[in-house]
């Protein structure tokens, strides 16, 4: 019997739900229960449907020896409907910020929605983009199918439910509060569980290789599993209040907490946004290119160089803060060391073109991967930049900020995931081609303007933020209350919700591309000029 | 001595030392001879098949 396993354990998880809804110690563990309750009954009566009570001996038995592309296939899906979801999210925010009268209370707020988009664009999006890509490349690169065989699945449902159970408990009002981790302990523990079978798959791939070598982007994967799972643990050190209520209390306190949470909250950055996405960099910018990485050395060296720097700058967020003095000295100091490796990789990914410059011109896949990669070096250069405690002391907690992690996170990460989703669709679903080029042109442009919009704006508004809330006059006292600085962002938080917006409008294009091709449907449409040889006329 | 102050000092000697050691080995490593050839071999598996 297939599956009857699969069909009891998701439903006893439902039934324990049920009684978790039962005997919660607080309304919103009973509410986040009733969730819980809901998708694990839908989950069972999905797997109930699927159930086949033919003979083992009758079955027919599944394709073991090709690559497991199916969960690639889901999660490659589920990265382009979390992406378009986490967009809206963000112009929603947006737009709450622009017009407060936007917050619709409690579900609604800027308080929750926030980590939803936060959570929506880093997690749902971004790491569905890296599984997915991940138990593709591993395989390619080891010539070995996926270890575990339905391990897999596990792992890529099991990482939607946290999703859902992270998403709706923000909605709910439960926190942990602390940024890019706020789910509360319960969802943290099932994290774990995934996170460890996902790191038995992809590490029992690569010990199965046929491949001599481990190829450098699985490195950098590697990385980032080991690493996340490492900065998830230490940073979720809770003891729960009940082991049936929603809220725990951090192992750590007082300044200890707030450095935990930083060496967290910029290592996922460092591993998750960064070292898992050049993993995704170093094998489809040479497959899209079809040419071999510029200097394999120098992805070496930029792999180590960025493992033994980067674990040492989260304290560059605690600048000015009661962190003792050498300890945010040594962020800024390790944040600028950083960027010399950062730009050894990007230059890099940039030279694998050389020679063959023209697909800039001719392939937009490509040059949705070039600007990607300019956007990485751009915001590594940002980012040490602003860790130098003088140029922190007038950006923080402003909105240069957020401009810098945007043109990292919609520059970088986000354009490097759409080139590997325009080159993985028609692989996957065995077409001939995406349903239109012309499409992934109006994508990149729609994108990068809306990038360029987003991150000018912020730091007009950052800096114009920082220099008001420094300004004092002749006498000593400060010139704007800081309500006047809020007034005074108007413009800009309506400018940004534009850029957003047009950001939006690319990840909707994208969408409908992914889908007509997956449908097997091909555009009629011109070609990219230069995209198809010239045929010569006969002499 | 009081464990901070172990851990501390470890951190700052022979930690610092340890992990300076094995950045610049793994460097010298990649210059060794045959390194180019290993590597452009190397850069070569993903492009091997499909």
């Amino acid at each position: 019997m297939k599956y009857a396993f699969e069909t009891i354990a998701v439903g006893i998880g439902a039934f324990l739900a049920l009684l978790g809804v039962a005997f919660a110690k607080d309304d919103q563990f009973q509410a986040h229960m009733w969730v819980l309750f809901i998708v694990l009954l839908a989950g069972t009566v999905l797997l109930l449907r699927r159930l086949n009570f033919s003979p083992v001996t009758a079955q027919t038995a599944d394709d073991k020896s090709g690559y497991f592309d199916e969960v690639v296939r889901y999660g490659i899906i589920a990265t382009t409907i979390w992406g378009i979801v986490g967009f809206l999210v963000g112009v929603i925010v947006a737009f709450q910020l622009a017009y407060p009268d936007l917050n619709i209370e409690p579900w609604f707020n800027f308080g929750r929605t926030r980590p939803l988009h936060t959570s929506a664009v880093v997690f749902a999006f971004g790491g569905n983009a890296l599984i997915a890509t991940s138990l593709y490349v591993v395989q390619r690169t080891s010539r070995a199918r996926l270890f575990g065989g339905d391990l897999a699945w596990f792992v890529f449902w099991g990482y939607q439910l946290f999703i859902v159970m992270a998403a709706t408990g923000y909605l709910l009002g439960i926190t942990q509060s602390r940024e890019y981790a706020e789910p509360e302990w319960y969802v943290d523990i099932w994290l774990t569980l995934v996170w460890v079978a996902y790191l038995v798959v992809f590490m029992g791939t690569i010990v199965r290789r046929k491949e001599p070598h481990i190829y450098v982007a699985n490195w950098f994967y590697l990385a980032f599993i080991i690493t996340i799972a490492m900065l998830h643990i230490v940073n979720n050190l809770a003891v729960p209040v009940s082991f049936l209520g929603s809220k725990s209390y951090s192992l750590f306190s007082g300044v200890q907490d707030a450095l935990t949470q930083w060496w967290y909250g910029h290592n996922a950055v460092g591993f998750f946004l960064t070292a898992g996405f050049l993993g995704m960099m170093y094998y489809f910018i040479p497959k899209q290119a079809n040419r071999p990485v510029y200097s394999y050395r120098l992805s070496i060296i930029h792999f180590w160089s960025l493992i033994f720097l980067y674990i040492w700058a989260g304290p560059h967020h605690l600048h000015y803060t009661a962190l003792p003095d050498w300890a945010q000295t040594l962020g800024m100091v390790f944040s600028i060391m950083l960027w010399m490796p950062s730009w050894g990789g990007m230059i890099n990914g940039l030279m694998t073109l050389s020679g063959a410059w023209d697909k800039i011109r001719t392939d937009p896949i490509i040059r949705m991967m070039v600007i990607a990669v300019a956007f990485y070096g751009m915001s590594t250069f940002e980012g040490p930049m602003m860790s130098i405690k003088a140029v922190n002391s007038l950006s923080h907690y402003t909105d240069w900020t957020i401009g810098h992690v945007h043109s990292g996170a919609l520059g970088w990460v986000g354009m490097i995931t759409f080139g590997a989703v325009y080159y993985l669709v028609p692989k996957l679903w065995n077409r001939p081609r995406l349903y239109s080029m012309r499409l992934v042109n109006w994508h990149f442009w729609l994108a990068t303007l809306g990038i360029v919009v987003y991150a000018a704006v912020l730091w007009v508004a950052g800096i114009q933020q920082g220099l008001m809330w420094r300004e004092y006059d002749d006498q000593g006292f400060l010139v704007f209350s800081f309500a006047e600085s809020v007034a005074a962002m108007f413009p800009y938080y309506l400018l940004r919700a534009i850029g957003g917006l047009m950001y939006l409008a690319g990840g909707i294009i994208m969408g409908w591309n992914v889908l007509m091709t997956i449908l097997g449907h091909e555009r009629d449409e011109v070609p990219i000029p230069g995209s198809e040889p010239v045929l010569q006329p006969a002499e | 001595m009081e464990l901070y102050t172990a851990m501390r000092q470890f951190a700052d000697s022979w930690g610092l030392v340890y992990l300076v050691v094995v950045f610049v080995g793994m460097v010298l490593f990649l210059l060794r001879p045959g390194a180019k050839k290993a590597a452009d071999d190397a850069a070569q598996i993903p492009l091997k098949e499909d």
